[in-house]
């Protein structure tokens, strides 16, 4: 985007925003990095969380096939069914599931979400896995956390961390479902 | 969502949600080793059968018990009913045991709605008498995009025991809705009075209808709901509007064969084209399991509604 705001800046719909196109593409990068020394690229598979999970599990992905020669299987788990709030909120929609064909077996999974907060959505990710097999190991991999975790979680991989308050909201905005590359910090809307 | 009495309740946007459900459940359990969902932990849901019935009924046990439900089956004989207590006194009585969610299958129209009159729970209707039976045309909804993609314009050819089908009744609806376009085809006593207000097209030959259809459902006849004189003979209704293997060939390519099961073959429709690669039945079955899944799912797993 040519026209950023400098950090600090209101934005015109009030918000403000926190890294750029290039700082998300260099973020991805070095994760992708990261990922290929703490797992064996050969071994690893990457589950992307709906909804801004997966374009980021493909693009970790594509940077480690190219930084490292060998390619990492990716895959998609919806993890609407096992989450704890269901029952206070009106019907979710479910989001596509689909693994890699060797599954997870002995795999090194890496879960990959935007944005990591009260880590109930990776518990439930967590769950969700164990119905599908026994990976050898599961990580988890963020482009943001943004803290205020309600549960004993941590990521192994985080792109940047974010403070922020509770009457805060984060935005990852990613090209594939969104206008732009982005992540961007706004009041709540509720 | 509170209740599914009705397939005519569905608006499209409800339909395709509960579609699009099934069509991820499906995913989701797709080769997994625990086909089992916590979704639904700690939720009781009764089936309640006044009517004989094997894929219906087991099909609902499945999908609550995959999705962590606890089901219990209640069925006319052996249970208080034979002894002579009211549907509403046994309704009331599994109301009482905290029952979150009635899946009722009952010879009398009408009963499911009643039903969702007198307890709190969710009511699921799974058949009533010659009126509905929203989930069977759900799951044949389930199929036909499985198999054609989109519905929208789409010409379904229903032919049979239109009269007595609340097969055909649910399906009008849902196809309608759907964006389809419904042909039924049967003997004229088999046509039930006011079809002509049906938002379909009627006729009497099958082998015009063919060429083009996107699908064709065959009904079946059911006996138990007839006494006498509708059709001449088996054999003359086998000949008129059974779907043997040289009418399937009239069939375009692509085109589905449907049939709600159970089949008599040989009447409605011959082995050959049940047993062949475009019946669908089996995925029938098998959507059946994953649109009841998903229609438990959108009752019973969010917020209630302030009724």
């Amino acid at each position: 985007m040519t026209s950023r705001p400098g950090a600090g800046a209101a934005g015109a719909a009030g918000q403000r925003e926190l890294l750029s196109a290039a700082d998300v593409a260099r973020t991805v990068a070095r994760m992708a990095h990261e990922i290929i020394e703490g797992t064996a690229p050969a071994e690893a598979v990457l589950l992307g969380i709906p909804s801004r999970g997966i374009p980021l599990a493909r693009r970790l992905a594509a940077r480690i096939g190219e930084f490292s020669g060998t390619a990492a299987a990716v895959g998609t788990l919806d993890i609407t069914l096992y989450r704890d709030d269901l029952r206070r909120r009106p019907t979710r929609p479910l989001e596509p599931t689909a693994l890699p064909v060797g599954g997870v077996d002995d795999a090194v999974v890496v879960l990959v979400d935007d944005v990591l907060f009260s880590g109930r959505t990776v518990r439930a990710a967590l769950d969700a896995l164990r119905d599908h097999g026994r990976p050898r190991v599961v990580q988890l991999a963020v482009l943001v956390d943004r803290g205020h975790r309600e549960l004993p979680i941590r990521a192994d991989y985080v792109g940047k961390n974010l403070p922020t308050s509770r009457d805060e909201e984060i935005a990852v905005l990613l090209s594939e479902t969104d206008d732009r590359d982005a992540v961007v910090i706004r009041r709540s809307q509720q | 969502m509170r209740h599914l009495l009705s397939a005519a309740d569905l608006d499209a946007g409800t339909a395709n949600a509960l579609l699009d459900t099934a069509e991820r459940l499906k995913e989701a359990l797709l080769g997994r080793e625990v086909r089992k969902l916590p979704t639904l932990r700690g939720r009781t849901v009764v089936t309640m059968f006044y009517e004989s019935s094997t894929r219906t009924r087991a099909s609902f046990e499945i999908a609550g018990k995959w999705m962590s439900a606890d089901v219990v089956n209640v069925s006319a004989s052996g249970s208080a009913v034979s002894k002579g207590e009211s549907l509403r006194d046994t309704a009331l009585t599994l109301a009482a045991m905290g029952t979150d969610c009635v899946i009722l299958r009952h010879p009398a129209s009408g009963a499911a709605h009643r039903m969702s009159e007198w307890v709190g729970a969710h009511v699921v209707n799974a058949g009533d008498g010659m009126h509905e039976h929203p989930t069977q045309a759900l799951l044949d909804a389930a199929t036909l995009r499985e198999r054609l993609g989109s519905l929208e314009g789409r010409r379904v050819t229903i032919v049979g025991d239109v009269l007595h089908s609340r097969v055909a009744r649910s399906n009008v609806a849902l196809l309608h809705t759907l964006g389809a376009r419904v042909h039924l085809v049967a003997p004229p006593t088999l046509l039930p009075t006011g079809v002509t207000a049906w938002p379909v097209t009627i006729g009497h030959d099958l082998d015009a209808a063919l060429p083009g259809s996107d699908a064709v459902m065959t009904l079946r006849v059911q006996e138990e709901r007839m006494h006498g004189g509708f059709f001449p003979s088996a054999r003359e209704y086998a000949i008129g509007y059974g779907l043997s293997e040289p009418r399937a060939a009239r069939l375009p390519e692509h085109a589905v064969v449907l049939h709600p099961g159970p089949m008599l073959r040989g009447m409605e429709i011959s082995a050959a084209v049940a047993d062949s690669s475009r019946a669908a039945i089996t995925s029938q079955v098998s959507n059946g399991v994953h649109v009841r899944m998903a229609v438990l799912y959108h009752l019973l797993a969010s917020q209630e509604e302030e009724s």
